[in-house]
């Protein structure tokens, strides 16, 4: 049996111009796809924001105000009246002033419109940590004097800023999908890899496994594991739990989906040759078999993400799931819980639902887009 | 046909042992027992005195190990159909749990109508019309509704049915028919009220299915066969439902399987927020408290009634495709 040493290769790079690599034809088929290619750009845009959310935020999240309890979002305007009655560019908000009737003790907010807050970029306001390192506060966009404060989006029942809020909870909403998928890759490649691989009773025994967990309701179940987290614990070691328990479900459509790129390809001339030349189960698979399927395994990768967001903003919605202080979306929902509530104060429902629905719709178009780009055969 | 029943119904019963293992397991896990709880909620009160703890843990068998409680709880499933007690309530989990247990899987099942009856025209008409306003705009709304989770389409619908239509939000009927026996106007208030958690529920279930009836039939659409059949001069519309629509079916049913279980977890969420008498607000409650029989019970119910649901649809794809009764 001979073997190839890396550097016979039967065709001199320099000779073949023009032969674009399955990754570069990949993305070109990509980018075709407009609505994905957009996605990329929005998700990739959510995800920063989960990156700097302290510095993109007007103010500080977890501040309340007594003179903003249910205060509803304030509009910006560009033009203000100037003393000798001309009309002058000026970015800010109306002040809004809290009045309160004594017999039906409702709140009402009328806009101050003598009293304007400046606004600018790239102010001061509210500390943050950066990255653990240092601390700054400076923000992005916000009132120019850090003693103004405005809602964009509206306030809650403690009066604190829903447009701060909603960006913070960002990082642990986006970032649940992330270590969710992560988690669900790996128990997902492991098992369906030895499943198809392998054959035989260890994959009867897997594919048994992942019918049982797909046919009992999802809901009922992570209800009765998340309502066994301590409220005492730390908010990380919840965090952590929750993602746990969502994920659990996860890997097992991406394992049947390993599990049939494995038993397609077992057979196939060049793993059958691979073998021949003397290669170990491992290299195989690795050198092989991964790349094969590796750009399928993104796009159900992406297509999973959006379910682990749904998954915990259901669970913190009830709950059960993620505790304040841990600002999420589905914490922040969970404000909205009754119509009382609602009716009062619409924006906080508005608000962060349009995030999860912006997520994961751009998230499944993302996934669709790739997958359209990973498959040779699609039309 | 009935080998193939069999051998599912075999393959049912290490599963129906798993999911009591499982629910067991779950309602075990949190740190200390329902005592515990009441303990802590009576102590501003005074508390409960030693001897009165210890008789309450002897009665319900919650100091014994676990696999003795266990068994003890199977025993009683099995042998006497006994669920054992809610310890909130006082009574047994019997009385609490069939009503709600209806509701929760007569919603389920509505909604399974409900998404086949959306869903196939929709489906068909996307495909056979691909490109088209009205295929771009079931398109459309099948994103949106796969991207809404469940109670925050709840939370909208009864907002907007509350502001802008007055109607009173929550439960199935109307506040003054709670209590009153079931006349003709109770059910019309009832089925004028019921849709909404149906819709809701059935939106995202409805929207993955035109997904697929979509994809299925344009695969379908350009074969040979349909061409022929175009040859020989049938009308378009038999030739539709005659054949490219009858294989792209199969798939169809065969997701019933997946779609069963997410729809009681989605009716199991939506009953909490609109405040259903079904199981959701039941187990939420139930769980929050530790009330360790009354939860786990529902959870093992609602598994294995969606484990035989699940089971149901595979005999029903097995007799309509010969291929899967012989695989």
């Amino acid at each position: 049996m001979t073997t190839l040493s890396s550097n016979t290769s039967l065709t001199d790079p320099s000779d073949t111009p023009n032969v674009m690599s399955p990754s570069a034809l990949m993305w070109r088929k990509f980018k075709r796809h407009k609505l994905a290619y957009l996605s990329l750009w929005l998700v990739g845009f959510i995800y920063l924001m989960a990156l700097i959310g302290p510095f993109l935020a007007p103010g500080d999240a977890a501040e309340t105000n007594r003179r903003a309890i249910f205060q509803p979002p304030q509009g910006l305007h560009f033009m203000v009246d100037t003393a000798d009655g001309g009309r002058e560019f000026l970015l800010h908000a109306k002040k809004m002033k809290m009045q309160i009737d004594r017999s039906t003790m409702r709140r009402t907010y009328v806009a101050d419109t003598d009293n304007v807050i400046p606004l600018g970029f790239f102010v001061r306001g509210a500390d943050y940590e950066v990255a653990g390192l240092f601390t700054s506060d400076v923000h992005f966009f916000g009132p120019v004097n850090p003693k103004d404060k405005v809602y964009f989006f509206g306030a809650d029942r403690l009066g604190r800023d829903m447009m701060s809020r909603i960006i913070i909870g960002t990082k642990v909403s986006m970032s649940i999908g992330l270590v969710g998928v992560a988690v669900s890759l790996v128990v997902g490649v492991a098992l369906g890899g030895i499943s198809g691989f392998y054959g035989g009773w260890i994959d009867n025994l897997i594919q048994r496994l992942i019918e049982f967990l797909r046919s009992i309701p999802t809901i009922p179940l992570w209800m009765g594991l998340a309502a066994a987290i301590p409220l005492g614990w730390p908010p990380l070691r919840t965090y952590f739990v929750v993602t746990l328990i969502v994920s659990m479900i996860g890997w097992t459509s991406l394992a049947r989906e390993v599990r049939g790129k494995f038993l397609a390809m077992r057979h196939e001339d060049f793993i059958i040759a691979a073998r021949l030349d003397g290669l170990t189960d491992w290299e195989v698979i690795r050198k092989h078999m991964v790349p094969n399927f590796s750009s399928h395994i993104i796009a159900s990768l992406t297509l999973a993400v959006p379910l682990m967001i749904l998954a915990e903003t259901s669970l913190s919605f009830l709950g059960i799931g993620l505790q304040p202080p841990i600002i999420s979306w589905g914490t922040l929902l969970k404000e909205a819980q009754n119509i009382r509530s609602i009716v009062e104060a619409p924006w906080l429902l508005i608000a962060p639902g349009s995030m999860i629905v912006a997520a994961v719709l751009t998230l499944n178009f993302l996934g669709d887009g790739l997958r359209d780009a990973a498959d040779p055969n699609a039309h | 046909m009935l080998s193939f029943i069999y051998r599912r119904l075999l393959y049912m019963i290490p599963t129906v042992f798993l999911v009591s293992i499982v629910t067991f397991a779950i309602i075990q896990l949190p740190p200390g027992d329902y005592l515990d709880t009441l303990a802590a909620e009576l102590n501003d009160s005074g508390g409960l005195d030693e001897g009165t703890m210890q008789a309450l843990r002897d009665q319900y068998g919650l100091g014994q190990p676990m696999y003795v409680q266990y068994i003890k709880w199977m025993k009683g499933i099995l042998l006497e159909g006994n669920f054992g007690v809610s310890f909130e309530k006082n009574l047994p989990v019997n009385d609490l749990i069939w009503d709600r247990l209806g509701w929760t899987f007569g919603i389920s099942l509505m909604t399974l109508a409900f998404i086949w009856m959306t869903a196939l025209p929709i489906g068909i008409y996307s495909a056979v019309r691909k490109y088209s306003v009205g295929d771009y705009v079931a398109t459309f709304f099948g994103f949106i509704g796969l991207a809404i989770p469940n109670f925050l389409l709840a939370l909208v619908m009864m907002y907007v049915a509350f502001k802008y239509f007055g109607q009173s939000v929550g439960g199935l009927v109307s506040p003054e028919y709670l209590d009153q026996p079931w006349t003709l106007e109770k059910y019309g208030n009832l089925m004028s009220r019921i849709w909404m958690p149906i819709v809701v529920v059935g939106t995202s279930g409805a929207a993955a299915l035109i997904r697929i009836m979509r994809a299925n039939l344009l695969d379908e659409l350009y074969r040979p066969y349909v061409v022929t059949a175009r040859a020989k001069g049938m009308s378009e519309f038999s030739l539709l439902m005659r054949y490219p629509v009858r294989v792209a079916l199969n798939p169809f049913i065969s997701t019933i399987g997946w779609i069963l279980p997410t729809l009681v977890s989605g009716e199991i969420i939506v009953a909490v927020v609109m405040n259903l008498p079904t199981t959701g607000p039941l187990l939420l409650r139930a769980l929050l408290v530790q009330d360790m029989y009354l939860a786990g019970s529902l959870i093992f119910i609602v598994s294995i009634l969606t484990v035989l649901g699940t089971l149901l649809s595979d005999v029903l794809l097995a007799w309509i495709d010969p291929r899967i009764r012989y695989q």
